[in-house]
């Protein structure tokens, strides 16, 4: 079990003939992803270099497929066209990988997205947003063969088969390296963590982390570095209260805006209320960031009290998180949290 | 990305806000002809002339450090403009050694009834932009809104329309304005409102927006911040950037599509993604040591990318250290292993260097920083985040 994806989630690549959505096509596939095909208007009829077909528009990748996700690759400008266009032909799980969307552009889109969820008929599954500027999302597999990438040791296309026939385990829908991850069959604890991030490589450092301390991982969200974007903390978080397979959860938060705030005043309703009744452990970056700075991440800047590392901690550790003051603790206080140590 | 002032005014003006005439000069021989020309522009007299000189830099302060004046005759105008041309300005915002001033604007005087303040941004929380009003102009809106926060009138903007007219007049009544003056106020707020939206701003504030003794509305001051996301579709805005106010080392960083801070310390570091990187920095501090900046080389940078942001990093004289700090993902730990080797061998590692390589291709790192060992003789590698900041803040002592 896992959240929002797993080994049958049908994922197609929107941007697949670029050079970042081809590498990162051919990494997911050496994954154990359920790659199905790809698009890119203008290429629909052609296959890419794993043989996947191609298609001029998501539409057709969804009727012919019956895609359910999406990875985004394709260039700014062009995102929060794409992001919609997805959602438009019904795919649920829209994951955008493309750093640098305008903050403008996030505010229509985001809020059509929302319209159509409130529009959408009763019982109906919603369209989750992950990212745009965010690692992705990954539900880490069994290292079951040899794939035929030495970083990627897992499922090979061969076995897994180019349609997505054959054994698989996992679901990578991004550009974090596979390896590190590790499944719950090959955990020592026997325990997973689901781990949520707005950072991609804090969060490889938190899986690294985790791994080593022989815990597994649930499901990894990368929410992405910008301040306007789809997931937040508090929707990844109750998505991981109520996975049976999630034993922990651990949160990497960072500088600017006000969502570890509103993360911490759910754990402390949830926890009130019996919804929540996991440990959480915490992480925020940029301590030491210097006010009305953008620090790399288009969200990452403080611009008043809230915004603050210092601000962050002191709410997440009264809602009785644990907080790794050290990025090297993040899977130690994790660990700690469980009851492991 | 920040512009000047009369940037400011000149968008102010292209979206059909009101502004005072204003001119802006490079040099105090044509201060006195300015003078002129803005107070007849404005209909006085030389009874009644009134102008401020003020000096365009980003940085704030100026008032303090007599960079902004209120001048009544051509004479006047033309010493004021002599000074800031002529002196550095120092203020808090500055550091001691000041910053030259190229540019001022002479703009008309104003006679100054009431002052508001009207700002447009967006809120994260809601992820909405915001129009932000209040009766309380001209001074610091943070202080107005720590003390008085019912005097701070906020109204949503419509995610595709935009600021509606009935959603302004409502602010503009708010506000306290009546009849023909509420209209007024109210086109001036969709104006910033459409300003902010086009132009790709994250924030666009005019404060104070005055009532003249006349009875008419001026925009005096603006800022404007912009979205750097936004702005490859706006040659316009690009034209605006002066890089004479940027951090020179920051500048290069962008040029190489490297981000970088310069920050006081003397730990330079070099690190792969923006999280890592403030963590990095946060965990040189829990160790006793101040970095010198933040550098994220991002997911895909070159081995060239990689050798300048090593020259970047060199160049700052407070660095006492570097510590590299690498999680390889898209970026391969072999090519920052490259890029480490090349900058050896081009500038050379007068201090100490602590390397923490993991991730991809992280083996083949190793073994190219291995056999480069002798040629990096201050050289030490790290097996995690802890032992690397240990290390680099004992060898920087």
């Amino acid at each position: 079990m896992a959240v929002l994806v797993n080994a049958e989630t049908r994922v197609i690549c929107q941007g697949i003939t670029g050079s970042f959505g081809a590498v990162h096509t051919r990494g997911c596939l050496h994954y154990g992803t359920r790659l199905v095909g790809g698009v890119t208007p203008g290429k629909g009829g052609t296959r890419d270099a794993n043989g996947l077909p191609i298609f001029d528009t998501v539409d057709q990748a969804v009727k012919a497929t019956g895609a359910e996700a999406t990875m985004i690759f394709v260039p700014p400008a062009f995102a929060a066209d794409a992001i919609l266009e997805a959602a438009d032909a019904g795919v649920r799980v829209i994951c955008a990988i493309t750093e640098g969307v305008p903050v403008q552009d996030m505010v229509r889109t985001r809020a059509v997205l929302d319209e159509m969820n409130q529009n959408a008929p009763v019982g109906s599954r919603r369209f989750v947003l992950i990212g745009p500027n965010c690692p992705g999302i990954i539900t880490p597999g069994p290292k079951t063969g040899s794939g035929e990438s030495a970083a990627d040791p897992y499922t090979s296309i061969g076995k897994r088969g180019v349609n997505g026939g054959g054994p698989g385990g996992g679901c990578k829908i991004g550009i974090m390296p596979g390896y590190i991850h590790t499944h719950v069959s090959e955990a020592k604890t026997g325990r997973s963590v689901g781990i949520v991030s707005r950072s991609g490589t804090l969060t490889y450092e938190a899986v690294w982390q985790t791994s080593r301390l022989g815990l597994a991982q649930s499901t990894c969200i990368g929410i992405g570095g910008d301040p306007i974007r789809g997931l937040n903390h508090i929707e990844c978080l109750e998505l991981f209260a109520q996975d049976p397979d999630t034993h922990g959860i651990l949160m990497i938060g960072e500088i600017g805006g006000s969502d570890e705030i509103d993360a911490a005043k759910w754990v402390a309703e949830a926890r009130g209320s019996g919804r929540l009744t996991k440990p959480v452990a915490a992480f925020i970056a940029g301590r030491t960031a210097p006010p009305g700075k953008r620090m790399g991440h288009a969200g990452a800047i403080i611009g008043g009290a809230d915004d603050t590392a210092d601000a962050k901690i002191k709410a997440l550790q009264e809602a009785g998180v644990s907080v790794a003051l050290s990025p090297a603790d993040m899977g130690s206080a994790m660990a700690k949290a469980m009851g492991l140590v | 990305m920040k512009i000047h002032e009369y940037q400011a005014r000149e968008l102010l003006a292209g979206a059909g806000i009101p502004v005072p005439a204003s001119m802006v000069i490079e040099s105090p021989l044509v201060a006195e002809e300015a003078f002129h020309k803005v107070t007849k522009a404005a209909g006085m007299t030389s009874d009644n002339a009134l102008a401020v000189v003020k000096a365009q830099v980003h940085a704030g302060g100026r008032g303090k450090a007599g960079f902004v004046k209120l001048v009544r005759t051509a004479a006047e105008a033309e010493a004021a403009a002599r000074f800031m041309l002529t002196n550095r300005m120092v203020s808090v915002q500055t550091g001691p050694e000041g910053l030259a001033v190229k540019k001022l604007l002479m703009a008309a005087g104003v006679d100054i009834d009431k002052e508001y303040y009207l700002a447009v941004t967006t809120d994260r929380a809601s992820r909405r932009n915001v129009l932000i009003a209040s009766r309380e102009g001209g001074v610091e809106i943070e202080q107005v809104a720590h003390e008085r926060p019912e005097a701070i009138l906020k109204q949503f903007l419509h995610p595709t329309l935009g600021l509606q007219g009935f959603a302004a007049r409502k602010i503009a009544y708010a506000l306290g304005f009546a009849g023909k003056l509420a209209g007024q106020a109210a086109d001036i707020m969709q104006k910033l409102a459409r300003a902010f939206v086009e132009k790709d701003c994250t924030l666009a504030e005019i404060n104070p927006l005055v009532l003249t003794k006349d009875g008419n509305l001026l925009a005096i001051d603006a800022k404007f911040n912009f979205d750097d996301n936004g702005l490859f579709r706006h040659a316009d805005l690009q034209a605006y950037a002066d890089p004479a106010e940027e951090n020179p080392a920051e500048v290069r960083a962008s040029a190489a599509g490297l981000s970088y801070i310069a920050l006081d310390g003397n730990i330079g570091c070099l690190v792969n993604g923006a999280g890592l990187a403030m963590a990095t920095m946060d965990i040189i501090k829990l160790h006793g040591g101040q970095p010198a900046n933040f550098l994220d080389v991002g997911g895909s940078a070159s081995e060239q990318a990689v050798t300048e942001a090593f020259r970047i990093i060199l160049s700052d004289a407070a660095v006492k250290g570097v510590l590299v700090n690498i999680f390889g993902g898209i970026m391969r730990c072999d090519v920052i292993a490259q890029g480490i080797v090349n900058a050896a061998k081009e500038v050379g590692f007068k201090v100490p260097l602590v390397v923490r390589l993991e991730g991809t291709n992280v083996e083949a790192g190793r073994r190219l920083l291995d056999a480069a060992r002798k040629d990096i003789p201050t050289m030490q590698t790290a097996t995690d985040l802890t032992d690397a900041a240990k290390k680099v803040c004992a060898a920087v002592g």
